[in-house]
């Protein structure tokens, strides 16, 4: 009955992926709208953008309007050997908007595998993600990078914590210049100058990037997760999606919470990332647990900016009947055009703002 | 086809002049007309001229896939674009001038007039002054004149607008010049031409050198 011209594309979008999410074995998990502003004040940094909008409950305590998910999914799980939660949901969250700086309503949907996970999760999840993004357009990018390999060959750059944060933001601009600009400034040269400019122009296949990565590559640190971050991709090679997959080191996250792969997912037609995502170990050590962690989140509130959405006509049927015309014969006309697989607006006036593809003066005409 | 946003004015001309010798020449863009995009297909451009402080909203909002942005824009406005280039030219810097007698003395919040109230607060908290901030939109110099301001936060080319007007330097807070800038979903669906595009206007860049 519902069809695809009801739905919105995010709804559509909501109800794809949630089959696609059960498919691979992921439960839904339902969130209450309010949760306790203390769980998000502790975290605040790992938020994006950091104010919340809070409210006093009746008995006084202080409640927010969630501006995210992840936080709630950890709080709910419990570690173990061999335990694994793999939940899905969608919901609207509230955050100020990077543009506007306002408040914003934000649709999201998405998936975190938390517990005992090895790289066939790490791989599931970004391999959901690119399915994902799939189903939602078939003309995507998925840029992949590794918070552990980034902050392995930052080490060999500077120890400076300013430094550092001052370089990844230069390298999540790509802007080599300033980059290498502040690595003459703090007398950074040879390797550490090589890293940087690296860093700040590697993009692409992951085949060619991997194996520049892989002369660069030496200290333990470094191998490892360069180890990993070829396995996912290795295995990413098998599917349909790899012509779409690109390692690209100006995907950074906060390096207090995300330590693994990262991604993030974007659609032709739309200006910024739709889907975002990683592993993030550091914060279930923050939150008290041991096992580890990786999910990620789409912005269905995004896929507006996709121009197909827009319809041709309001109505199907504009119905015109006068004062004269008996109401029963406007109720059963509406009837039989409904009955006919249209949509109809019946008025006593041509409306102004309707646009409709056919028009039915009920007292000259039959339907 | 890459969108690219131009800033309108002198800056801008230098700048299409580059894209023109790089190989992108658009030769209706320098017809005597009304319009505002110019397109050459063959090419795969599409130029169009927009309010220099708005070339980083289009390009980081997607309806340019590149544009040239001067770094004060960028500094004040933080767009979230990649940053490709430093085309080295419409360089000045962003600078702190007073009246020539002017002294602080730390003993009050500093009166600071400027058209970049976030490059402003970010300097002067770097620094930890207190400050208390007056945005205008043109005409800066004659805030300290009129004793509406201490300071001016402003950009400084040759500095004769200063001086004629009894003003100087005491600080510079940035060095700044027209850089070339993309969108980062652009950046992904259309990376070899704009790759090629950088290359060719990164070769003009070290031909001014």
């Amino acid at each position: 009955m519902i069809g695809d011209k009801i739905l919105k594309s995010e709804e559509r979008a909501v109800y794809t992926l949630r089959s696609l999410f059960k498919h691979y074995g992921y439960l839904p998990f339902k969130m209450s709208k309010f949760e306790e502003y203390d769980l998000y004040v502790r975290n605040k940094d790992f938020l994006i953008g950091d104010s919340v909008i809070t409210f006093n409950d009746t008995n006084g305590r202080l409640l927010a309007l969630k501006p995210d998910v992840t936080l709630s999914i950890i709080k709910n799980t419990v570690d173990g050997v061999g335990v694994k939660h793999k939940v899905y949901y969608d919901e609207n969250v509230y955050r100020v908007s990077a543009k506007t700086h306002r408040f914003k309503e934000i649709m999201q949907t998405g998936v975190e595998c938390i517990g005992d996970i090895d790289l066939t999760d790490v791989y599931e999840v970004v391999y959901l993600a690119a399915k994902s993004l799939d189903t939602v357009s078939a003309d995507f990018a998925l840029d992949l990078s590794h918070m552990g390999l980034f902050s392995a060959l930052l080490d060999e750059v500077s120890t400076d914590k300013l430094v550092r944060a001052e370089l990844t933001r230069l390298i999540s601009r790509k802007s080599t210049h300033e980059a290498r600009a502040l690595c003459e400034k703090y007398g950074i040269e040879g390797r550490g100058l090589e890293i940087t400019t690296a860093l700040s122009t590697l993009y692409g296949e992951p085949d060619r990037v991997l194996e520049i990565l892989g002369d660069m590559c030496v200290s333990d640190a470094e191998r490892d997760a360069l180890d990993e971050l070829a396995a996912v991709c290795r295995l990413l090679s098998y599917t349909d999606y790899y012509g779409r997959i690109k390692l690209d080191f100006s995907v950074v996250s906060d390096m207090r919470y995300y330590d693994g792969i990262i991604f993030k997912g974007f659609l032709n037609g739309i200006p910024e990332a739709i889907l975002s995502g990683g592993e993030y170990d550091p914060l279930m050590r923050r939150m008290g647990r041991q096992s580890g962690a990786i999910g990620f989140a789409l912005y269905l509130d995004l896929l507006e900016e996709l121009k197909g959405d827009a319809r041709e006509y309001d109505v199907d049927c504009l119905l015109i009947y006068s004062e004269k015309t008996e109401a029963e014969k406007v109720a059963s006309a509406k009837e039989k055009i409904i009955a006919l697989g249209e949509s109809v607006y019946a008025s006593r006036v041509i409306p102004e703002k309707i646009r409709y593809k056919r028009i039915v003066m009920l007292d000259k005409e039959e339907i | 086809m890459i969108n690219i946003a131009l800033p309108k004015g002198r800056l801008g001309e230098k700048v299409y002049a580059m894209f023109e010798a790089a190989g992108y020449e658009c030769p209706s863009i320098k017809e005597a007309s009304r319009k505002l995009i110019f397109e050459n297909e063959a090419k795969g451009v599409r130029y169009f001229w927009v309010k220099p402080s708005d070339v980083s909203i289009y390009v980081e909002r997607g309806a340019a896939d590149i544009g040239v942005a001067g770094k004060d824009i960028l500094l004040e406005y933080s767009p979230d674009v990649y940053e490709l280039l430093d085309l080295d030219i419409g360089k000045c810097r962003m600078a702190v001038a007073a009246k020539k007698e002017f002294y602080d003395d730390n003993q009050r919040a500093l009166k600071v007039a400027t058209k970049f109230p976030n490059i402003a607060s970010k300097y002067y908290s770097s620094i930890c002054r207190e400050i208390d901030i007056i945005k205008l939109n043109g005409s800066i110099e004659i805030a300290p004149i009129l004793s509406l301001s201490d300071v001016i936060v402003d950009i400084v080319e040759t500095g004769s607008t200063l001086r004629e007007n009894n003003l100087e330097v005491i600080d510079t807070i940035v060095p700044i010049s027209a850089r070339l800038i993309a969108n980062k979903a652009s950046f992904k669906f259309k990376t070899a031409d704009i790759e090629r595009l950088v290359e060719s206007i990164k070769a003009q860049v070290n031909r001014n050198d």
